[in-house]
């Protein structure tokens, strides 16, 4: 009950900041436009899934370490109170993490419903690319907050670390991974491959958004454990499962860390 | 309206002419002709004969002399896997009305449910074939017409398993309006000039929806080949029209929309490409037009091998397809022009409505992926998409020619 107390403080804040209304804006526009070009086809789903993959753990990421930073003051004085701190940490994430993904569904889900793209047979497509968004917001909040936890007192280090986590996990990863295909590929490397990919959460969301709309491709590739992994329905419940337990390990972290912590 | 009143009278005049001739012949279990074969040994050539409904437990039935055969209340005939069922050996026979279940399987003999043999003028209409070898087989036949029939088989090997509709030295047929599901090929054409195949629906057949060979001057129109093992293959043929077909749903390693391979002169148009891994799969092929096509969510939409110069593809969309074209080679030998590309990034400052910039259709990850298939496993990824951009900039690995200059910023109609 105090959790969400400490929620609705943290929300009226948020507000007040006006921050998170841009945010919300700028997925807004950018559905926006890409409907109106793209239209209301598989196109436009593409192109808005690519933004999420992209912006949502970036955004989380930075902004949940910003976040706890901004509000040292307020923390340091809820826990002078009589308050469990497991109570504060839920109240503070939650009242982080929840706006951010509202205020992605808002954005994302608004131009779909006046496009009329929420009748159509794609509502599977969009129900998906949803609920990864919200899940990502979920998990990179979370190591947004380990990182500012783990350095509360030097800010430029948690965002930098912040920042070049983003970078090492959307693009240098994958450049890793394609080094090393390109370095083992006459071996059969296929299983490592998918072990690899599944270490990281952004091409875990990655791959099941390829699974939605990129089974015709996978399927013509010519291997047996890709096709069958792509191909049954394992393929998604293990990306899926993988990206839950993706979700648990930082919030884990940080609700030690915030335990333990002498503030 | 003189003509027409003459053909009306000449009709009339037939009819009665043909029923006070010949009384049509009745088989039927009760009745005084209990068998088939009994019938067709006792008709005249021009008589009719009517089988009424029932399971008649027939084989190697031949028809050598021409006679209409016409089911009531559709009447079953199972070979009960003894041979072929109905042999059709003489010119002008028709066939209709009939269900026909069955026949033998076999790896020596192509056993089949209705064996047309060096014929003319046979018709086979709405008949339904069961379970057989191969369904229709058509040898070194003339003028046949095949259509709104039925077939359906349950194989599950390509051994074991025959052709729907096969065709062999044909002449002249048309095959419309035919449903066939689960045999080894569809449909099977070789040595065929002059076919017309039009409004059949081919799915779940375990090697291709339709596939022919050395088969000039025919047409394809309107068909829909839908989620076969390996799509559809062209082989070996000059002057055909494929207008106007649907390709679907056929996904895997080896599977294609469609598969065109030293196919020459010919005219690809309209086609509807959707869902495939790989939509069409060009191979030393010329000289063909390939306009007004729509390729949507196909993993590739064009594979073109570099042997095949000198085709022209033109107004075609590209919506939504993992890769646009893929190719082996940096020289290219064909003009794209006037298409959409959903994936096309430039602009029309004049608002003449075709971009400005060229589109490069192959993109550098369509050849990571040619070189090391695992990288699929990279589609989408940000990295890719800025090596990508890259390439784009200062081509050094993709087709420097493979682009087209007129890309529409709209999807054509």
């Amino acid at each position: 009950m105090k959790s969400l107390t400490i929620l609705n403080y943290q929300w009226k804040d948020l507000v007040r900041g006006k921050w998170i209304f841009g945010y919300a804006l700028i997925y807004l526009l950018i559905s926006d436009a890409l409907i109106r070009f793209g239209g209301s086809g598989p196109k436009a789903l593409l192109s808005i899934s690519n933004v999420m993959l992209l912006l949502v753990p970036l955004v989380s990421m930075i902004y949940g370490a910003l976040y706890l930073y901004q509000s040292k003051e307020f923390t340091e004085l809820l826990l002078a109170q009589p308050l469990n701190r497991k109570t504060l940490f839920w109240g503070l994430y939650g009242g982080l993490a929840i706006p951010l993904s509202s205020a992605y569904t808002l954005g994302v889900l608004i131009p779909m419903l006046y496009s009329g793209m929420l009748n159509g047979e794609q509502i599977v497509s969009i129900l998906m690319l949803l609920a990864l968004g919200i899940i990502l917001t979920l998990l990179f909040t979370g190591i947004g907050f380990w990182l500012g936890l783990s350095y509360f007192e030097d800010r430029i280090k948690g965002l930098g670390f912040a920042l070049v986590g983003w970078l090492f996990l959307a693009v240098l990863y994958d450049g890793l991974v394609l080094l090393i295909i390109f370095m083992l590929g006459d071996y059969p490397i296929e299983k490592p491959m998918l072990a690899l990919t599944m270490l990281n959460p952004i091409d875990l969301a990655r791959i099941i958004v390829l699974l939605e709309f990129d089974i015709s491709a996978l399927m013509g590739y010519t291997g047996a454990i890709f096709n069958r992994f792509f191909g049954s329905f394992w393929g998604i419940i293990t990306a899926g499962l993988s990206l839950m337990l993706w979700l648990v390990i930082p919030l884990w972290g940080s609700t030690r860390k915030f335990r333990e912590m002498d503030f | 309206m003189k003509v027409v009143i003459r053909i009306v009278f000449i009709l009339i005049w037939g009819g009665l002419l043909g029923s006070a001739d010949a009384q049509p012949l009745r088989v039927s279990q009760e009745g005084e002709i209990p068998t088939i074969a009994e019938a067709l040994e006792r008709a005249q050539p021009g008589d009719t004969l009517i089988i009424e409904g029932g399971t008649y437990r027939e084989y190697n039935l031949v028809v050598d002399k021409p006679l209409t055969i016409l089911g009531k209340d559709r009447p079953v005939i199972d070979g009960e896997r003894q041979g072929f069922i109905l042999v059709i050996k003489a010119d002008d026979v028709t066939v209709k009305g009939l269900e026909v279940r069955h026949a033998s399987t076999s790896f020596m003999e192509d056993y089949a449910g209705i064996l047309v043999e060096k014929t003319n003028n046979t018709l086979i209409e709405d008949v339904r074939l069961i379970d057989n070898f191969f369904g229709i087989y058509l040898a070194e036949t003339n003028k046949a017409v095949i259509r709104n029939n039925y077939l359906s088989a349950s194989g599950e090997r390509e051994t074991s398993s025959g052709n729907g509709i096969h065709l062999w030295y044909s002449k002249d047929t048309r095959i419309e309006g035919n449903y066939v599901k689960g045999h080894r090929d569809g449909l099977y054409f070789e040595f065929v000039d002059g076919a017309n195949i039009k409004d059949n629906l081919s799915e779940e057949n375990i090697r291709y929806g339709i596939h022919f060979m050395y088969s000039d001057n025919c047409r394809y129109v309107a068909n829909t080949f839908r989620d076969n093992g390996g799509g559809v293959a062209v082989m070996y043929t000059s002057n055909v029209e494929i207008i106007g077909n649907t390709f679907k749903d056929n996904w895997g390693s080896s599977a294609y929309g469609m598969l065109l391979k030293e196919i020459n002169r010919s005219r690809i148009e309209e086609n509807h490409f959707e869902n495939n891994s790989v939509g069409l799969y060009i191979e030393a092929t010329s000289r063909n037009m390939v306009t007004g096509n729509t390729f949507h969510q196909n993993g590739w939409a064009i594979k073109l091998m570099a042997n095949s110069t000198d085709n022209e593809f033109k107004a075609n969309n590209f919506i939504a397809n993992s890769f646009e074209v893929a190719t082996n080679s940096r020289r290219n030998f064909n003009t794209f022009s006037g298409n959409y590309w959903s994936r096309y990034e430039g602009y029309d400052l004049d608002r003449d409505g075709v971009g400005d910039v060229p589109h490069h259709p192959v993109r550098l990850f369509t050849i990571l992926v040619e070189k090391q298939p695992q990288s699929l496993l990279l589609l989408r990824s940000l990295l890719i998409d800025i090596l990508d951009a890259a390439e784009k900039v200062m081509p050094s690995l993709t087709p420097e020619t493979l682009i087209d200059d007129q890309p529409q910023m709209k999807p054509l109609p």
